[in-house]
């Protein structure tokens, strides 16, 4: 099975998230904030993160410098998925590493096509 | 799950909407999408300060109003569709069609112009791309509504993302939030115009491709066959006829067969025999 690290402060985000991420046959983890996702991939690289932008501790975007500075093993994808939706932001996540980027609120259809666009779904 | 054997049996209204979009369209309301007639015509209804189908449709018999036709149509026309739609039917298009000359490819059926773009995003982004060879791409739809929303290029944050790759809105559209434009660049390469294509003329000269991709899984057979007729004669010998992925020729049509080069596409058949007893 694929697996999905779901970043986010959001509980019901997360649970949003998990629950469409399970019927498109993702294993699925969560993290409450980007310091806990980094120990996370650390213990255990996932295929694909699901990254939230503002979270305490460390924002989405620290966590992605930090983890494509890291000496993680595989170089898992990296989806966006926030509400900061202007131009600006997507340009400054793709620049930072991210693969593809979820403006919220999303749905089903179109987490399953940014999963396919990365080549998970 | 409870509610599904509860289907209501279809109305008298329900029989005289589906009679209407299928003697303008030729398209048939498919079984299980009846009992959804009531929601897609709710904007119409709200619209209009009506409160049933059955007011809708005295509305329309009354014959006092030229344009309730015309929407009632638009709204029970079928236009979903996604940039990209079928990711590996473009990669198809792409080796299919090869840089030589002006390639010309017709959009049968293009909804709110998202598979015309589509190819011209395709096409822009190849190495060496230059406004010269661009292709002409011809777009058309029998809905007014899709091909307003078509040419002004605006599209809502839920459909920029449907199949379309970040890197790509990025190059190729502006804004945030609720909408999103393409670039006036990438526009002009589609010509988009209102085409009936069971009743009106395809659009001048042949064409190197002819994507007629889920318009006609809910046609009725003969119309079916005029369809075919007239995509085969806007065809240049050796061009290209792509349907959507759950669609095929076998079994419909003697004009066209499937490539052995390129799976997935069609070709003219050759043969005028054929050609005329089919058509
Ligand atoms: C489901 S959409 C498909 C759009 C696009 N080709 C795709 O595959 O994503 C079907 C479109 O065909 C159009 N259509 C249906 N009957 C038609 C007819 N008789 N003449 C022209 N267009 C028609 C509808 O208005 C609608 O926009």
């Amino acid at each position: 099975m694929k697996t999905c690290l779901v970043v986010d402060d959001s509980k019901v985000i997360r649970k949003v998230a998990r629950h469409i991420l399970e019927t498109l046959e993702f294993t699925v983890s969560e993290a409450g904030d980007g310091r806990e996702a980094l120990d996370a991939c650390m213990a255990s690289p996932p295929d694909v993160i699901l990254l939230d932008w503002n979270m305490p501790v460390m924002s989405g975007m620290d966590f992605l410098r930090a983890l494509r500075e890291s000496d993680v093993p595989t170089r898992p994808k990296v989806v966006f998925c926030t509400t900061e939706n202007g131009m600006a932001y997507i340009r400054a996540a793709i620049e930072a590493g991210a693969d593809e980027y979820v403006m919220k609120p999303f749905d089903r259809d179109t987490l399953e096509s940014k999963l396919q666009i990365v080549g998970l779904a | 799950m409870m509610g599904a054997t509860a289907k209501p049996a279809p109305s008298a209204a329900h029989s005289v909407l589906a009679a209407l979009l299928e003697a303008r369209t030729g398209q048939q309301i498919a079984s299980h999408r009846a009992w959804r007639l009531d929601t897609e015509l709710t904007p119409l209804l709200r619209a209009r300060g009506l409160e049933t189908l059955d007011e809708l449709v005295a509305q329309f018999l009354s014959g006092h109003d030229g344009q309730v036709a015309d929407r009632i149509v638009e709204a029970l026309l079928n236009g979903e569709t996604s940039f990209f739609r079928d990711a590996g039917t473009f990669d198809l298009i792409d080796q299919a069609i090869g840089g030589e000359g002006r390639v010309r490819l017709w959009s049968a059926g293009c909804a709110t112009g998202q598979e015309p773009l589509s190819l011209a995003m395709m096409f822009a982004e190849r190495p060496g791309s230059s406004a010269a060879s661009m292709p002409e791409i011809v777009a058309t739809d029998v809905s007014e509504s899709a091909l307003a929303r078509a040419r002004a290029g605006r599209y809502t944050q839920f459909e920029v993302q449907r199949g379309l790759p970040v890197r790509r809105l990025m190059h190729w559209f502006e804004g945030n939030d609720a909408e999103w434009t393409v670039s006036a660049d990438l526009l002009r390469h589609v010509s988009y115009r209102r085409m009936n294509l069971v009743v009106d003329p395809a659009p001048a000269g042949q064409f190197d491709m002819v994507l007629c991709r889920n318009v006609l899984l809910y046609l009725a057979a003969p119309y079916k066959r005029t369809v075919f007729a007239k995509i085969a004669a806007a065809l240049r010998p050796g061009g290209f006829l792509v349907l959507g992925a759950g669609e095929t020729v076998i079994g419909q049509t003697g004009l066209f067969h499937p490539s052995a080069r390129y799976r997935g596409l069609y070709e003219r058949t050759a043969a005028p025999v054929e050609r005329s007893r089919a058509a």
